[in-house]
């Protein structure tokens, strides 16, 4: 087996790439959020003085990269690869930043995992002596998703209990192979599981499945537990998907306990009007690194699991009567 | 092979009654109740505009169609104010099943599909929703219409 | 009177829509065609109209009225037309809205921009 692997789907990295910085920005309903301090930049609005929805997102990511080289003292020229992804068709707030950043890209797409995808590939690129920085950056936008997966905006539609509401914003991490504090030390790659919840309005049961298998396969790869982390974090289930994950990893044999959160339901409050919690590739992004990073800096937490998920579905796929693939990546965070 | 189908599907059905028996159950009693008196209201306010129209000497049918528009007026400027939507968060149905929601449905998209240009978006979007209605009105009021020719 | 009975027929159908949007799985589209078509087809029975009579703008501003509306412009003009009439019906009552829809959406889409 190859020398990184352990179990059937982790690898352990050799030399853990260090996160050297970070760059979270967001919109204004994050900004009413109980964690809107731990970001970088809080827009009041959502366009960033762009024409369209789709600019604006553009610019939420291009901003964050930039925030996040300025704080490495960065020029764009000295990072390898940019790793980029988000929910638009043809990833194209991803590829337009890429556009102007100039840096070797490779584009994503793994829905709202993407944020774990890509860190954990840029911690392998690094890790295997292909590069000695790559900057991961990830968006989602409010306006942008509504507009691709559900109705134009200003229309009549009552939000179901069970619905998501996307977060606005961009996280983007620099990894480097040198620096110091918090390091990728595991990553486990999930696979794509449909247990053939075919409800558009609620991705959080779709996604809950592989959400759960990637955290048992984790789990049974490194010989862990879960009280073995200060935290551990799945990426947007929200409030009904965390039930369906508890369940189905207590029919695993594996019980969630207090270190157990998910990153949908800490970035908004209770009293805003969110369906079922945060989703979009921003959300465990801009929480992990907003948010996470800085607990661990502080040295609350030395040890966090984060397992981003994703719904692979498009508005094509759920109209023509497709079910709604989940995906879950797992990374673990050390310092 | 066979089996392994069968397990597959009984793990499939298996979750799904548990989503079924897990979440949330939508507030039936409260939805109802205030898409009634929502729906109500803007029915009232079309009964408003309907006697005016009477009053000023027009039967009941022939007040009906400028009725109609006078409402899918208020239904697009209120769009356009960015009211209806949150109508529509909080009354559901109340807000929709009017025709200020249809009217609604016309503008919403006209709106959001004006930036991909005012023909290619806004003009071919704009009956996104508002469509299937009028498709689906028209042909069931053709059917009927030959069905009654037919008959008499 | 009138006003009562259009607050309670107007907001019955659409507490039947909600019921129809929380415990089923069709979409509001699908709810929307679904009271156009009930509309239509209770128009070509005649009940519609007796609805009208006793709750006026409680049956007629519902989307189902619309429905009926359709249905009532191409009974007329199939009565005076003939099979013509089935066609050129259709937008006899309803021709009015459709274009102040599309005229004033037009002009309401040019002013403003989709705000949250």
């Amino acid at each position: 087996m190859a020398a990184k692997r352990v179990g059937k789907r982790t690898i352990r990295l050799q030399n853990p790439p260090f996160i050297i910085a970070t760059g979270t920005i967001v919109g204004p309903q994050e900004g009413k959020g109980p964690l809107a301090d731990d970001f970088d930049v809080v827009s009041p609005n959502y366009t960033l003085g762009q024409k369209t929805p789709e600019q604006a997102e553009m610019r939420f990511l291009e901003e964050a990269a930039k925030i996040a080289l300025e704080k490495a003292g960065l020029q764009p020229h000295q990072v390898d690869y940019m790793l980029a992804g988000d929910l638009l068709n043809q990833i194209i707030s991803s590829s337009f930043a890429a556009r102007q950043l100039g840096i070797p890209y490779l584009g994503l797409y793994g829905a709202c995992s993407t944020f774990a995808e890509g860190v954990g590939l840029g911690s392998m690129i690094i890790d295997g002596g292909f590069a000695d920085r790559v900057l991961v950056a990830v968006s989602s936008h409010y306006q942008t998703a509504e507009r691709q997966y559900r109705y134009p905006i200003e229309l009549n539609i009552q939000r179901k209990l069970t619905a998501s509401y996307t977060v606005t914003g961009s996280g983007v991490a620099v990894l480097s192979n040198q620096g110091q504090g918090t390091r990728v030390t595991l990553v486990t790659v999930g696979v794509v599981l449909d247990l053939g919840i075919k409800d558009p309005n609620d991705m959080g049961s779709a996604m809950a499945p592989a959400a759960a298998d990637t955290l048992f396969w984790h789990f049974s790869d490194t010989g862990t537990r879960p009280e073995d982390y200060d935290m551990i974090l799945t990426g947007d289930l929200g409030r009904v998907g965390r039930v369906m994950l508890l369940e189905v990893l207590k029919d695993k044999g594996i019980i969630l306990e207090d270190n157990y959160n998910d990153c949908g339901l800490m970035i908004y409050s209770d009293k805003q009007k969110v369906g079922a919690g945060g989703s979009g590739c921003a959300c465990s992004a801009v929480v992990t690194l907003g948010h996470i990073l800085r607990r661990m800096q502080n040295g609350e937490l030395s040890k966090v699991l984060v397992a981003s998920t994703g719904a692979l579905l498009s508005p094509l796929s759920y109209q023509q009567g497709e079910s709604v693939p989940g995906i879950a990546h797992a990374i673990v965070l050390e310092r | 092979m066979a089996n392994k189908l069968d397990e597959e599907q009984r793990k499939k059905d298996a979750y799904q009654r548990l989503v079924a028996r897990k979440k949330p159950k939508p507030r039936g009693f409260r939805n109802f109740v205030v898409a009634f008196i929502v729906g109500g209201l803007i029915c009232v306010v079309g009964q408003v505009v309907l006697s005016i129209f009477i009053a000023r000497g027009m039967s009941q049918d022939q007040a009906a169609a400028p009725t109609l528009a006078v409402m899918i007026f208020i239904g697009a400027l209120a769009t356009g104010l960015g009211i209806y939507d949150y109508l529509g968060e909080f009354a559901g149905a109340g807000a929709a099943v009017p025709i200020t929601g249809f009217s609604n449905t016309i503008v919403a998209a006209a709106m959001d599909f004006k930036r991909e240009g005012y023909v290619l978006g806004m003009g071919a979007k704009m009956f996104l929703i508002a469509g299937p209605v009028l498709v689906f009105g028209i042909i069931t009021a053709i059917f009927v219409g030959a069905i009654h020719l037919l008959t008499s | 009177m009138m006003y009562l009975m259009a607050f309670l027929v107007g907001g019955l159908i659409c507490g039947i829509g909600q019921l129809i949007l929380d415990y089923t799985r069709l979409t509001p589209g699908h709810m929307l065609v679904g009271f156009t078509v009930a509309g239509a087809l209770l128009g070509g029975l005649g009940v519609y109209e007796r609805f009208l009579k006793v709750a006026g703008a409680g049956a007629l501003v519902p989307v189902s009225g619309f429905g009926a509306s359709l249905v009532r412009g191409v009974l007329v003009e199939s009565g005076r037309l003939g099979w013509i009439g089935l066609f050129t019906g259709v937008f006899e009552f309803t021709g009015l809205g459709l274009a102040a829809a599309v005229f004033f959406g037009f002009l309401i889409a040019l002013i403003f921009n989709p705000r949250s």
